[in-house]
């Protein structure tokens, strides 16, 4: 296909900045950590998954693989926490005014407006909705992983210190309520990350194969003004904004981004793989 | 009425004797009483002189001197210097018949000058009764008296068998010498009571006391009720129907020297090794050859050594040339009874009895000349070899090696890599079960047979041999049949251990088959077990992982209901904690069985993963139909941006070239 070439002279708008994109790297590294060695013990019972367990080194390496990445997981969980609330200082914010807003995550009711819009789009029944900085997709997303990490990671905390959760009070049985919610909330995480948001995100015909900007944090902003009218319309009335206005990311770290995010998004395609299989072939 | 004309008779018989003898042997002891009165024959000068004092006191005092030397007339004299030699038979007729054709009797017919007549043993004139203690012949005196010839050091004892030479001491020192001797036993047997007082016959003639056939009814005189005692070794009344078939007595017990301990034999060895000594040696059995050569010096180092040929090889006959022609096959039962009736049980000895040529007999274990103890390291029955003498016949590739169970293929190799082989051939523990401990050495019989060792119903307690404490424990727990009355199957040893190829229990091999050889009878609860962590990290190959046992219990396994078992209300804390130190009671109540599929049992799980599959199920359904109505306009999209950044592209340059031209 042949590619259209953008001038240097282009204006790139930086989307993320290196905070942001630093977690998702973290984000993406102990995610697929934690979905390759949580799925060696979830089907456990299928051989391939014992021979990857043995090529890793055994269920005692994978179960360590699995507690590193949990508190990876913790980590950037609160990190994040922590740079929403020096951005809300820095800004001199409100907590409330971290709820609301054009780049808030909190759904709204535009959100609502937009998805019933994009359903009219999809039905051929109206134009494409003007996005803004965050679709609904990208919220729900956020979310997932919001109520993910406290849902996985609570259950798993118990899964990891069961005498202190019981001695605390917790009945016996709940361990194994635990052991189911910690393991269909990530199957739900996993499978979702890896088909749709994939897909809304990179594999959509529109920014196929991948879109770089979380690693690179730059979008052009023609595409910007295609892709997100509403965003490019906040960013031409805030001269704030088009500070964020720049050069094209570095050659070498787009193709270090494009590297490192083929990587990632083939090992989600093969574990993708791998549950279909499993879900096929074992569970019950 | 017999005993008063009995006794009528002799009264008449001595008051007539006492009045002709009081004045007859007056006339004797005229001349017989002067102590000088000699004769002379063959150069000999023989005395003549009678004491009438120390006759009167013998056995024959009431029978007057012409009574005995019936040749004298005594209104005749003197009487002629050649008297005939009294002739006992007149009185004595049995004895004297017997005399007739003993040893003594041959040797005094042939002249021999040491030969013994009546009066060598009896005296001449003062004969006592045998039962008076002045007697030469009464029974402790009999030893010396025979000795007098037979001691060593005398002519006589120089002209029999070396191993006949000392029987006077031989005897002193024998349990019936010493009986007699040194306890005054007089009912012990002497000389004469088994060679008899006249009958003297050597032991080859079949007359003979002592001649193998007749021996034991010798010994049998004293020795009641023999069978009883030897009851392991005579089996019955075998002495007296097949008596060539056993050893007598003096095969263990040798004449004269008659100890508890087994000695010489009458049939010297080397009467056999002169034919069996020879390397060719052979004879023909199916048109074979089979060696008949006997290597003597392995004999003497066998476990037999103190044995003879003949003890085994019974059936010899001086009738037969050569004496041991066709005697058959040695029966090792004559002294290994009970050895010999398990083998007759056992599956080896039925098929050899029924003709099999593949079934073993003793000696194909013990071998034949070369026994060995099993104690001794070389000996083919030494623990450490066990394993490959059945492996001869039993091995992978030998005939025998699946004849009874298809199933069991690759014993000998199995039994190597179990504990018990590892631990024999390995470790070199010498009391490690080999074959033998758990098939028994000599009643070997397949585990179907309710008899066999290693049937279903005796395994535990053919383990319990060695596994005793195990076997105690077992018995108590639910899988044995006195604590559970069922019909079905209960477990014994060998349904978790295996049997040749046990394992160590705390290795990976019998831990990860654990679960199946549970869940072979449990089956719905080995499954569950696989849901939850212990069973899925032990699929993952996790050796510490709890199993069945681990919690259970192993051999003292119990329901969870008893207050013994391990997993009671009141133990199950302490069991939780052997892994994990801060077990407490709300953690116990884990389920380690649970299943999200039993709504009724587990209802918590039950709605738990229900809720968590609609969830999914609606996530994705969700996202499935954005996804796929997306997908077509995003196409068209990717189309718009396409050309619309082209268009941008293109009035770009077109400005770039106007701003260049202007």
């Amino acid at each position: 296909m042949e590619k259209i070439k953008i001038e240097s002279k282009s204006r790139y708008y930086e989307r993320f900045d290196a905070y942001s994109r630093f977690l998702h790297i973290l984000v993406i590294v102990s995610f697929i950590s934690l979905a390759l060695t949580g799925m060696i013990i979830k089907f456990s019972g299928v051989g391939l998954f014992q021979t990857i367990s043995k090529i890793m080194g055994g269920y005692a390496v994978t179960g360590f693989i699995h507690r590193v990445a949990a508190v990876i997981t913790f980590i950037y969980f609160f990190l994040h926490i922590a740079y929403l609330f020096r951005k809300k200082n820095r800004k001199g914010l409100k907590f409330f005014d971290l709820l609301r807003g054009e780049n808030s995550l909190v759904p709204n009711k535009n959100d609502y407006r937009e998805l019933v819009a994009t359903m009219k789009w999809f039905l051929g029944k109206g134009p494409r909705p003007i996005y803004g900085r965050w679709t609904y997709w990208e919220k729900f997303d956020y979310w997932a992983v919001f109520w993910g990490v406290a849902v996985i990671g609570s259950s798993g905390l118990i899964l990891w210190f069961p005498e202190f959760f019981t001695m605390l009070g917790l009945p016996g049985w709940f361990i194994n309520i635990a052991t189911i919610i910690h393991s269909d909330e990530a199957l739900l995480a996993v499978g979702f990350i890896f088909t749709y948001h994939f897909f809304n995100t990179h594999f959509r015909p529109d920014k196929f194969p991948m879109d770089t900007v979380i690693f690179t944090g730059k979008v052009e902003i023609d595409e910007l003004k295609e892709d997100r009218p509403r965003e490019y319309e906040q960013i031409m009335n805030d001269p704030e904004l088009q500070k964020k206005l720049g050069d094209a990311p570095p050659e070498f770290l787009t193709r270090t981004a494009k590297i490192f995010g083929f990587t990632a998004l083939t090992t989600g395609i093969i574990l993708i793989f791998l549950i279909i299989y499993s879900m096929i072939f074992l569970y019950n | 009425m017999k005993f008063l004309i009995k006794t009528i008779f002799i009264i008449t018989f001595v008051v007539t004797s006492l009045t002709a003898q009081s004045k007859d042997d007056q006339v004797c002891l005229d001349c017989h009483s002067d102590k000088t009165l000699t004769k002379t024959k063959n150069g000999k000068v023989i005395s003549l002189f009678v004491n009438g004092k120390s006759f009167a006191g013998t056995v024959h005092e009431q029978i007057s001197c012409i009574g005995c030397h019936s040749d004298v007339d005594p209104n005749n004299l003197p009487h002629s210097e050649l008297l005939n030699k009294v002739n006992c038979a007149i009185c004595h007729e049995t004895p004297v018949a017997h005399f007739e054709r003993s040893l003594h009797a041959e040797a005094l017919k042939k002249g021999l000058s040491l030969a013994p007549t009546c009066a060598s043993c009896h005296s001449k004139h003062e004969i006592y009764s045998s039962k008076d203690t002045r007697s030469k012949t009464y029974v402790m005196n009999i030893p010396s008296l025979c000795g007098q010839c037979h001691k060593e050091g005398t002519q006589v004892s120089g002209m029999v068998n070396p191993d006949e030479k000392k029987v006077l001491s031989d005897y002193s020192e024998s349990i019936h010498g010493e009986g007699l001797f040194k306890r005054g036993l007089i009912v012990t047997a002497v000389c004469t009571s088994c060679h008899t007082s006249h009958d003297i016959l050597p032991h080859t003639n079949t007359l003979s006391t002592i001649n193998r056939n007749n021996i034991s009814k010798t010994c049998t005189q004293c020795h009641r009720q023999i069978e009883q005692v030897h009851l392991k070794v005579i089996r019955g009344t075998l002495w007296e129907k097949q008596p060539h078939k056993i050893p007598v007595c003096i095969d263990c017990h040798a004449p004269h020297k008659v100890r508890k301990v087994f000695y010489d034999d009458s049939f010297p060895d080397d009467k056999c090794m002169k034919c069996h000594n020879n390397r060719n040696l052979q004879k023909v059995i199916d048109g074979k050859p089979v060696s008949l050569f006997v290597d003597y010096n392995q004999f003497k180092n066998s476990a037999h050594t103190n044995n003879s040929c003949i003890k085994c090889h019974t059936n010899i006959s001086t009738a037969k040339n050569p004496v041991c022609l066709n005697s058959g096959k040695v029966d090792c039962s004559i002294c290994h009874v009970p050895q010999v009736d398990d083998y007759n049980i056992s599956l080896h000895g039925q098929k050899h009895y029924s003709g099999d040529k593949t079934a073993p007999y003793c000696t194909d274990c013990h071998s034949t000349h070369n026994v060995q103890l099993k104690r001794v390291v070389s000996s083919p029955t030494f623990a450490r070899n066990v394993p490959e003498l059945c492996g001869k016949c039993h091995r992978e590739g030998k005939n025998i090696a699946v004849a009874i169970d298809e199933s069991n293929r690759g014993i000998v190799a199995n039994y190597r890599e179990s504990i018990h082989g590892k631990g024999l051939l390995q470790s070199g523990l010498m009391v490690t079960a080999t074959c033998v401990d758990c098939h028994s050495s000599h009643r070997e019989l397949p585990r179907k047979d309710p008899r066999s060792t290693v049937n279903t119903n005796n395994i535990a307690t053919t383990c319990a041999k060695c596994h005793l404490g195990i076997f105690e424990e077992f018995q108590k727990s639910i899988h044995s049949n006195e604590v559970t009355k069922t019909d079905k199957k209960l477990p014994v040893c060998n349904d978790c251990h295996l049997s040749h190829e046990i394992n160590r229990v705390d290795l990976t091999d019998f831990r990860t088959q654990i679960i199946n050889q549970c869940g072979k009878c449990h089956e719905s609860v080995a499954e569950t077990y696989f849901d939850t962590f212990h069973g899925k990290v032990s699929k993952l190959g996790s050796i510490g992982a709890a199993r069945c046992y681990d919690c259970h219990g192993a051999h003292d396994i119990l329901p969870t209901t008893y207050p013994q078992s391990k997993l009671s209300h009141d133990k199950i804390i302490e069991t939780c904690q052997k892994c994990h130190p801060n077990s407490n009671r709300k953690f116990v109540g884990y389920l380690t069985h649970a299943t999200h599929h039993n709504k009724d049992r587990y209802p918590y799980l039950y709605y738990t993963f229900w809720f968590m599959v609609i969830l999914l199920t609606g996530t994705f359904t969700f996202f499935g139909i954005h996804t796929i109505l997306w997908f077509p306009k995003a196409l068209k999209e990717k189309k718009r941006i396409k050309e619309h950044l082209k268009k941008i592209y293109e009035e770009k340059r077109a400005s770039e070239d106007y701003n260049r031209e202007d």
